[in-house]
């Protein structure tokens, strides 16, 4: 057991400083001089060069690396070029914003998704389910950017039901939430279908029947727990993906988190900030993976062995 | 779609495409769905933006599927160090976030020269030069989506492996090329062009959303259906049918992808149908 989880870590760190170095290498490809990014358009020379010294900039391409991941392990990264500010304090005082919407929906989509997944699963081949198919497929085809527009116009600006923009209250966060609910709700509750589906046909169910369990605690005591094991892997990934930015949503929501930091960043040439979120939601999402491969453990005893 | 796109250019219609205070019109018997900004007919540019959409995400997909089938043949057929290699390498590129990487990349291009080589040798081979357009889209595009590609096609390969039939063809003397070739790619066949549809689906969605950025294919004033909606933004409260129509036009194609995708499941793979939803 510690050898395996000894094993995952070391991976799970080779795996990020590959993610480190894939970053290095595109923010390396940014056109122009970053010295001349920061000295602004009307600098001379002799500023320019004295900050490409400053940065190592003329250091060849694996040394800078080298000292950008030295750095990195001791969670620096750098600072931006634009604003001069800490990487690290950018991205922790956008943080808040994301995490914050990205819970909000996930909690609205699993409440709306786990009751729905096991009455379809209970009910299959009716209408029910088959709407809810046509949704949920619907769902996964529009695009994001595009379904917070016509939220914002319809449920914001013109029924007045939601802020239209902004970030001052938890109201702020409901209909950016919705949105990511209208995108990934359907696939969720297909997600918790199919599985409920694969366990109801499992013969513990019918020895569960046998005993004479009622039919809701049979549905959602029995066969539910055995049914999120897989959709917990899958809810990992995503969350984390997630927390790394919802760069559309946050960008018409006008919301300040880690996808709009992201986007500005890339307009703006700003290379230690792309690097810094992309490295951050990399982070994420091997940490989610991690957690998830040592939950397993836990839930399920079959995997232990 | 075909009979749409031949029917585009007679319907162009420039003049007349702005009221008298020079506003987008609404839809009309003349503009059957009103027109933009500067006049122009929405429905033969939305239309118009059906060819740079799906020539993006088809070859986005078509380069895709090559990456991820053959990562995901090799990884499955000789396991071992080379699998785990493999897959830890699309571990990295899954735990990256494609839509940033994506953006980044594709921002970064205007015809600048990568040299990829050490400072000190001449390998001038390995320069790269990259360029806005629709090649360079459908390349990065396709270079982000090909993960979830490779885990399902190694699955499917490692089960085929340890079938009899593929046994008797190792016995009777076959290589592994051979092997690989003639009798597990024909037999994971279903699966890569199930696969395929479902990642055109993605690979379309990517697209909208780097033109949307402005990043998408050059040169600008030929539409795209992710450009369209963001010239179209300013005068969403006045003409919220600029932005409309390329959207109902964006999620018709997804959809379609999508639904194509699950009916072929159906055909080859009834018992199993309800797997990817």
């Amino acid at each position: 057991m510690l050898k395996r989880l000894c094993i995952r870590l070391v991976w799970s760190l080779l795996v990020l400083i590959g993610a480190a170095g894939l970053s290095f290498l595109i923010a390396r490809a940014v056109p122009g001089d970053p010295a001349r990014v920061i000295a602004g358009a009307k600098a001379d020379a002799e500023t320019i060069a004295l900050i490409r010294t400053e940065l190592h900039l003329n250091d060849p391409l694996w040394k800078q690396f080298g000292r950008y991941l030295w750095q990195l392990g001791h969670g620096d990264l750098g600072k931006s070029y634009v604003t001069n500010q800490p990487v690290t304090e950018a991205i922790l005082t956008r943080f808040p914003a994301t995490a914050a919407l990205s819970l909000t929906a996930l909690v609205i989509w699993m409440a709306l998704a786990i009751p729905v997944g096991v009455l379809t699963a209970r009910y299959q081949g009716t209408y029910f389910d088959r709407i809810v198919l046509v949704i949920a497929t619907i769902g996964i085809s529009l695009p994001a950017l595009w379904v917070a527009r016509l939220l914002q116009y319809e449920l914001a600006y013109k029924a007045g039901l939601f802020p239209v923009a902004g970030l001052q209250s938890f109201r702020h966060l409901l209909l950016p939430a919705l949105t990511l609910v209208v995108l990934v709700g359907g696939y969720y509750a297909r997600l918790i279908h199919t599985n409920m589906v694969e366990v109801l046909r499992m013969s513990f169910i019918r020895t569960a029947e046998a005993k004479g369990v009622s039919g809701s605690r049979l549905l959602f005591v029995h066969a539910l727990r055995n049914a999120l094991i897989p959709v917990v892997t899958i809810l990992g990934i995503d969350l984390a993906g997630l927390l790394g930015g919802v760069v559309f949503t946050e960008n018409v929501f006008a919301l300040p988190g880690i996808g709009t930091l992201a986007l500005q960043s890339v307009f703006n040439l700003d290379a230690p900030i792309i690097m810094g979120t992309v490295i951050f939601s990399a982070f994420l999402v091997v940490s989610a993976n991690l957690v998830v491969d040592l939950l397993y453990n836990f839930i399920d005893p079959r995997i232990r062995g | 779609m075909t009979a749409y796109k031949l029917l585009a250019d007679p319907l162009q219609q420039f003049k007349n495409g702005l009221d008298r205070n020079g506003m987008p019109l609404p839809p009309s018997r003349q503009f059957v769905l009103g027109t933009d900004s500067l006049g122009r007919d929405i429905f033969s540019r939305a239309i118009h933006g059906t060819r740079v959409s799906l020539t993006v995400g088809l070859a986005a997909m078509c380069t895709a599927t090559l990456i991820g089938v053959t990562i995901g043949t090799v990884a499955g057929f000789f396991g071992g160090k080379t699998d785990t290699l493999l897959m830890r390498g699309t571990e990295v590129m899954m735990s990256i976030p494609s839509l940033l990487l994506a953006i980044a990349f594709a921002g970064l291009m205007d015809g600048k020269l990568v040299h990829f080589h050490p400072a000190g040798l001449p390998w001038h081979f390995l320069d790269l030069k990259l360029q806005q357009g629709i090649t360079s889209i459908f390349l990065v595009i396709g270079l982000l989506s090909w993960t979830g590609i490779v885990r399902v096609v190694r699955a499917e390969v490692m089960g085929l492996k340890e079938r009899e039939f593929v046994q008797a063809a190792r016995v009777l003397g076959a290589k592994n090329g051979r092997i690989i070739f003639r009798h597990i790619l024909p037999n994971i066949l279903p699966t890569i062009i199930i696969l395929a549809m479902m990642s055109t689906a993605g690979t379309i969605l990517l697209e909208v959303g780097l033109a949307y950025l402005g990043i998408g294919a050059r040169p600008l004033p030929s539409p795209s259906w992710g450009s369209m909606i963001a010239e179209g933004q300013p005068y969403f409260i006045s003409a919220p049918h600029i932005v409309v129509v390329p959207g109902v036009a964006i999620v018709l194609t997804v959809l379609a992808f999508n639904l194509l995708s699950q009916g072929l499941q159906e055909i080859f793979d009834p018992l199993r149908k309800d797997r990817s939803a």
